[in-house]
């Protein structure tokens, strides 16, 4: 169906993009922060793979003599108070840092996006209900929350991954049915329910897409929360259990140390810095890369 | 389906919508009773918030659930007030359809046009992919989009608003609706640009032989699209009839002024437009009487006792005042429009 003309003249008949399959991986390497963050994700991700097969030294093996020391050939970021590799508790921190922070921030998203959506469909008292709901689990902090777990399962990672998680869901509750009814109120969700489109559809193919680069920013926000969340109950005897090593806990460990080997507490730092930094420049990316009014050249 | 022609399509009688506002309950519509056969076309013309487009949304069964209505509307003789939502769901965009005043925003931006206007196809007809995409094509380029066989695939940002309003009108056509429901389809357009999507509209109206109701607040768009029309002030028809007959004889006050407040071509220099007094009521506290009365140069006490009655001035020509011995008397007569 090409214009005889424009074909005649060889002019490119269409500046129009295509489709968003064909041209998202070729947008996708061109685009800075998206390369960056998925480079620094791999990199955690990465090292808690590693972890599994290979580290510098045995992460729990405990050698006083050697405690504290600074880098060297050996020991590349030096040890810890008990004399162990730092390397080595790194990678093997990036597991528990992960699974806390996939899990918890995912038993919140899923949750929390699915009872926000259904309350700015539903209206009413399902609305009512689902947000005094969350607000009454809002008005517990996480560590509450982990206690009362804890007393019931004990402690453990899995206890605070569950709680962390739970103390999330009214977060997304909200980010979603606030930005929800915003779309709800638009004129394309009323035309679209003209054309006969009911609730869950409407919701679906009309709600969750133009809602997603928020949910997207705002979980990247969340997935550093619990990565600090995890520390602070692991502090508190709830979260990972020695000798299990997590970047809270030795950010937590170097605390009482700070003075004598500061280094000790930049290095999880950094690395939850990495982490949560990467995630952050992924999901921009992924924002932009799925946002059609935002797929021009960059 | 299957009902003799002369048989109407859409039987509105005595609606009535009740909003309950945040100032209290609105009754936004008041007694509207119309018919249209297939093929017909009515005109709805008034001012912002005299109830056109609640009247739309109520045949459309879209309005908040907290509204109350009242009377009946029959779509080939079936009852669609406290319809189930799920089998209004199966009316809307397949026998009714919809086209909205603001092309800007009545497309989702994260879908492309082709997904748009093939999505009633599959979700009524039950067409593949395949076909619905062909089918939008064809759509598309029937409501002249240009190049729309390339086009099919962007995004509604990569359109003007004239050309997006060419695709809702695809969207609500691509079933092949009975019944068209246009509510100030050139409002928000260019002027330039309002009498191609009119005349789109009516060329598809009478190619498709459907009916439509024709929402405006222009007086001249009204005049040039439609067979009848309704004049609404307040939640109520104060006049209604052939279009050319409330045109020449125009009976309510109302119509009258907002007939002389239209900007007109040729007119003088320094020419001061027309305006009626005063401002629409709130529909929360509407007087008793006559809806125009604090408004109407006419007015008598008789006007604020009781709503008037419609009263017959021509042929199928109603007119809601007790003073059209005074009002059809001082008329002009014959306007050319």
């Amino acid at each position: 169906m090409s214009d005889p003309l424009t074909a005649a003249v060889g002019l490119p008949t269409t500046s129009v993009p295509s489709r968003p399959a064909t041209g998202f991986w070729r947008r996708a390497l061109r685009h800075r922060s998206f390369v960056l963050g998925a480079a620094l994700v791999c990199l955690v991700i990465g090292s808690a793979l590693l972890s599994l097969v290979w580290t510098p030294w045995p992460a729990y093996e405990i050698d006083i003599a050697s405690k504290l020391k600074p880098p060297s050939f050996s020991h590349w970021l030096g040890t810890d108070s008990f004399g162990r590799d730092i390397v080595s508790l790194l990678l093997v921190g990036a597991r528990s840092t992960i699974l806390v922070g996939i899990i918890a921030v995912g038993i919140g998203l899923t949750s929390g996006v699915c009872f926000g959506l259904l309350a700015a469909a539903r209206k009413g008292w399902t609305e009512e209900l689902i947000m005094r709901m969350s607000d009454f689990t809002f008005a517990f902090p996480a560590v509450l929350s982990a206690i009362m777990l804890a007393a019931v399962v004990g402690p453990g990672m899995l206890t605070s991954i569950t709680a962390i998680g739970i103390f999330q869901i009214p977060i997304f509750v909200r980010v979603t049915r606030g930005s929800a009814n915003a779309i709800w109120a638009r004129e394309f969700v009323l035309a679209a329910r003209a054309s006969g489109k009911g609730g869950f559809r409407i919701t679906i193919e009309h709600v969750l897409p133009n809602i997603l680069s928020i949910l997207i920013v705002q979980a990247t926000i969340q997935f550093a929360l619990a990565i600090l969340a995890e520390a602070a109950l692991s502090y508190l005897g709830l979260g990972t259990q020695p000798p299990q090593p997590s970047w809270g806990r030795m950010l937590n460990d170097a605390q009482t140390l700070l003075f004598q080997s500061p280094m000790l507490a930049v290095y999880p730092g950094a690395a939850i810095a990495v982490a949560v930094l990467g995630l952050n420049l992924l999901g921009d990316g992924l924002r932009d890369l799925l946002d059609p009014r935002l797929a021009r050249e960059r | 389906m299957g009902n003799p022609a002369n048989a109407p399509l859409i039987d509105v009688d005595n609606l009535g919508v009740r909003l309950n506002t945040s100032r209290g309950p609105a009754q936004a519509v008041r007694g509207i009773s119309f018919s249209l056969k297939r093929g017909e076309t009515l005109g709805l013309v008034g001012e912002s918030g005299c109830g056109k487009s609640v009247t739309a949304l109520a045949l459309m069964g879209l309005l908040p659930d907290n509204a109350v209505l009242g009377g009946s509307v029959r779509l080939d003789g079936r009852q669609l007030i406290k319809l189930s939502d799920a089998d209004y769901c199966k009316l809307r965009g397949n026998r009714i359809s919809m086209i909205f005043q603001e092309p800007m925003t009545a497309l989702n931006p994260m879908h492309t046009i082709g997904q748009q206007v093939a999505e009633p196809l599959r979700r009524h007809k039950n067409y593949s992919a395949g076909q619905a995409r062909t089918e939008a094509i064809a759509l598309l380029d029937r409501v002249g989009l240009p190049d729309a066989a390339k086009r099919v695939d962007a995004y509604p940002h990569q359109f003007s608003g004239g050309q997006r309003q060419r695709v809702t009108i695809a969207m609500a056509l691509a079933c092949e609706p009975d019944l068209l429901i246009a509510d100030e389809p050139t409002t928000a357009l260019d002027v330039t640009i309002q009498g191609q999507i009119l005349d789109l509209i009516a060329d598809l109206v009478e190619e498709r032989g459907m009916s439509m109701i024709l929402i405006s607040h222009d007086l001249g768009v009204i005049a040039e699209n439609v067979e009848r029309m309704m004049v609404m002030y307040g939640g109520t028809v104060v006049e209604s009839g052939p279009t050319d007959e409330v045109f020449r004889r125009m009976g309510h006050p109302y119509t009258q002024g907002l007939f002389r407040a239209r900007p007109r071509f040729g007119a003088r220099k320094g020419t001061r437009l027309k305006t009626i007094t005063g401002t629409v009521p709130e529909l929360a506290d509407l007087p008793s009487g006559c809806t125009f009365a604090d408004r109407c140069p006419l007015v008598v006490d008789g006007c604020r006792a009781a709503l008037p009655p419609v009263v017959e001035v021509g042929h199928g020509h109603g007119v809601r005042c007790i003073r059209t011995d005074v009002s059809m008397a001082d008329r002009v007569g014959a306007v050319s429009a």
